[in-house]
């Protein structure tokens, strides 16, 4: 593909969409898929045909829309609103735009849930269908791989991601144009390109809803970042548990290489990109990024010391640039709007937006994307909609098993990287999980410790024997069987994995006990000295 | 499909990879993907067509959750263990699930979050997504599957 036929593409595709009177477009991504997603669909495509529409009206699939408690989800492009709840015989009508019988399930760009949004990784999810490659040109997409390829020296491409302020989305939230510097300075021949899509965190789906709705714009950042970095090869470590986003993924590469996007040539420059997916084969540890490459490489996924990190010493002893999908998903726009224009959303110290998956106690569960500063009470109770009635809001827990539960005191506190550190719990990959009155805390951070347990990979022994001794002790204290010496040998382990352990899974493993120990420890205490669950919630 | 014919495409997926052992985990997602598990002599062949140790076989296999190394049973129940389905009450489901399956013939496992978070908590039940359950509503979709029902209706709706 060359600058014009990109730009042809991108005509035509326009104008074939402008032409028609209705494009209705069905969420076809996990959430709603599981609400039967897919059965809808069909029903509309039956209806267009049966009402003789097929020239005018296009059914097609498409990536989140965001709300997925109401879904299966379905977008009319023409009347620019969404569809809550459709079901299979709402065909008809959804054909012939009536909105009659839609009372209350007819969500437009000012219903609260969306009103508080700013949509920039998930602007095409809703709006294109993600098997079709044409579909994301006509939205602007590779206009920025094109720009960066034919006008832009690596220099200066790192140099407005320095400039963005753009911090790693994995959750440690290390400055993306630090990482590519160091890798871009590397004189190594051979360099490689790894995007992180192995997201682990239970509870956390926002990479996965990326790759599925809108899998070009990964590509796109991931070959822009080849260009700027020197490197010829980019994989993308994808978690097995997502066939769709797989799938989604291996369509999205075929197209590109065909169309000359990767590969030898790209828009017939000398740069050449190729990327091979990885398939990951169930391990939390991979989110490591030593682990993740170990497991790139065939082997089993434990971590190695660092230093060296990757940036040197990565993919087979090369520089290799690690990054996740989100922080991918970010650079197309900051290349075409500039530096400036990213630091211009977001606070300060964390310029963009972020994109949460918010469920657990709250009305209104699903995928936002807000401003990063943006406070926590915004997110759930004007976004969200608050806890559901008769219940009150207890705690939210970010950052999965490595994170920690931020308490209805922090509420107004904004929600960037610094901020919750400071806390006691991290920003993470984005999973945002609201508790109210009737979650147990110790349970949770049992729950937490277990999965750390199950997960830890068994290299070394703070974190192998460690998660063990440490879920003993909670798992007894929910049996209501814990002792007044356990709070001390709880705080002793947390402090050695804390200190001694190899890898973040170890490091972080405490951080959910710790923080709820913080936080609610006469919840701690009632199990211990009344033997009793406030919550009711273990049975004692 | 015939035994040969699992055979040549397991050998096209090492070729394809030049029979490196770096790509020890695709040719396992393979062979799984074709034989539905991974056999101690399957392990052995691609041991011997990677030019690896079998050890090395052995502990990469065993060290992730997806593979497995029985033959699948006759039904298969995933009860997702993600943190929006646990606080949903995903541990009774669980429960449910162990009382009411007969060992020999349910493959019962945990899931780590199916990215269905807003319709916690979430069942598999023979690939059909079971959404928003409760441990009676449960029962009564495992009853139907057991006594021969149409495991393919979607009863979540």
């Amino acid at each position: 593909m060359t600058a014009e036929t990109l730009n042809q593409t991108r005509h035509v595709e326009r104008e074939r969409q402008g032409r028609l009177a209705d494009r209705i477009l069905c969420c076809t991504v996990a959430g709603c898929l599981s609400a039967g997603a897919e059965s809808v669909r069909s029903a509309l495509q039956d209806e267009v045909s049966a009402q003789g529409r097929a020239a005018d009206v296009e059914v097609c699939g498409t990536g989140c829309m965001g709300l997925c408690c109401r879904g299966p989800l379905v977008r009319s492009a023409a009347a620019d609103v969404i569809y809550a709840d459709a079901k299979p015989e709402d065909a008809r009508a959804l054909v012939r735009g009536d909105r009659s019988q839609f009372d209350g399930r007819v969500l437009g760009p000012d219903h609260p849930f969306y009103a508080g949004q700013r949509r920039l990784i998930l602007a095409n999810s809703g709006r294109a269908d993600p098997e079709r490659m044409a579909d994301y040109i006509a939205l602007g997409g590779y206009q920025s791989l094109l720009q960066a390829v034919a006008e832009m020296t690596p220099h200066e491409i790192i140099a407005e991601v320095k400039k963005s302020g753009l911090r790693g989305r994995g959750g440690a939230g290390y400055p993306a144009g630090l990482k590519w510097e160091l890798v871009a300075r590397h004189p190594a021949p051979m360099k490689y390109v790894v995007c992180n899509a192995d997201e682990g965190d239970p509870g956390a789906f926002m990479n996965r809803s990326v790759l599925e709705g809108d899998p070009h714009r990964v590509l796109e950042g991931m070959a822009i970042a080849g260009h700027a970095v020197g490197a010829q090869r980019g994989y993308i470590y994808a978690r097995g548990e997502s066939p769709l986003a797989i799938a989604r993924l291996k369509t999205a590469l075929d197209q590109a290489r065909r169309e000359g996007l990767l590969g030898g040539r790209v828009f017939e420059s000398n740069f050449q990109f190729q990327i091979d997916l990885r398939i990951g084969a169930g391990a939390y540890v991979c989110g490591e990024e030593t682990a993740l490459l170990a497991s790139i490489e065939g082997k089993r996924a434990q971590p190695v010391p660092r230093p060296p990190y990757p940036p040197e010493h990565g993919l087979w002893g090369q520089p290799t640039l690690i990054n996740n999908v989100e922080t991918f998903a970010n650079i197309p726009e900051i290349i075409e709007k500039g530096g400036d224009w990213f630091r211009s959303i977001g606070s300060k110290t964390s310029p963009g937006t972020k994109v949460f998956a918010l469920a657990g106690r709250v009305v209104r569960t699903g995928l936002v994307e807000v401003p990063i500063g943006t406070s926590l009470r915004t997110i759930l109770f004007d976004l969200g909609g608050g806890v559901p009635s008769g219940y009150e809001f207890k705690a939210a827990q970010t950052g999965g098993p490595a994170g920690g539960c931020i308490p209805a005191q922090y509420l107004d506190l904004p929600m960037d990287y610094d901020s919750l550190t400071a806390i006691g719990t991290m920003m993470g990959s984005g999973g945002l999980i609201v508790m109210d009155t009737s979650s147990c805390m110790v349970d949770v951070a049992r729950f937490f410790m277990e999965f750390c347990m199950d997960e830890s990979c068994g290299k070394c022994i703070p974190c192998r024997a460690g998660t063990v001794q440490m879920h003993d002790i909670l798992a007894r204290m929910t049996r209501g069987e814990g002792s007044e010496g356990d709070f001390a040998m709880l705080e002793e382990l947390s402090g050695l994995l804390k200190e001694t352990s190899l890898c973040g899974l170890g490091l972080a493993a405490p951080n959910p006990v710790l923080s709820t120990l913080r936080h609610f420890r006469s919840e701690y205490e009632a199990h211990v000295r009344e033997r009793r669950c406030p919550t009711g919630r273990c049975r004692i | 499909m015939e035994n040969e014919e699992r055979e040549k495409l397991l050998e096209r997926a090492m070729a394809r990879h030049h029979h490196s052992g770096g790509a020890l985990i695709e040719v396992l997602h393979t062979a799984q993907e074709l034989y539905g598990y991974l056999s101690r002599p399957m392990l052995m062949t691609i041991a011997r067509n990677l030019k690896l140790p079998p050890s090395k076989v052995l502990g990469v296999a065993t060290f992730y959750h997806l593979f497995r190394f029985t033959p699948s049973k006759a039904h298969c129940a995933v009860a997702c263990m993600g943190t929006a389905c646990y606080v949903a009450g995903g541990a009774e489901l669980m429960t449910t699930l162990r009382e009411h399956c007969a060992p020999e013939e349910w493959t019962i496992e945990t899931g780590r979050c199916m990215g269905s978070c807003g319709l916690a908590p979430i069942v598999i039940c023979d690939g059909v997504a079971l959404s928003r359950m409760s441990p009676v509503r449960l029962e009564a979709c495992l009853k139907e599957t057991n006594d021969g029902g149409n495991s393919e209706s979607d009863t979540s709706r």
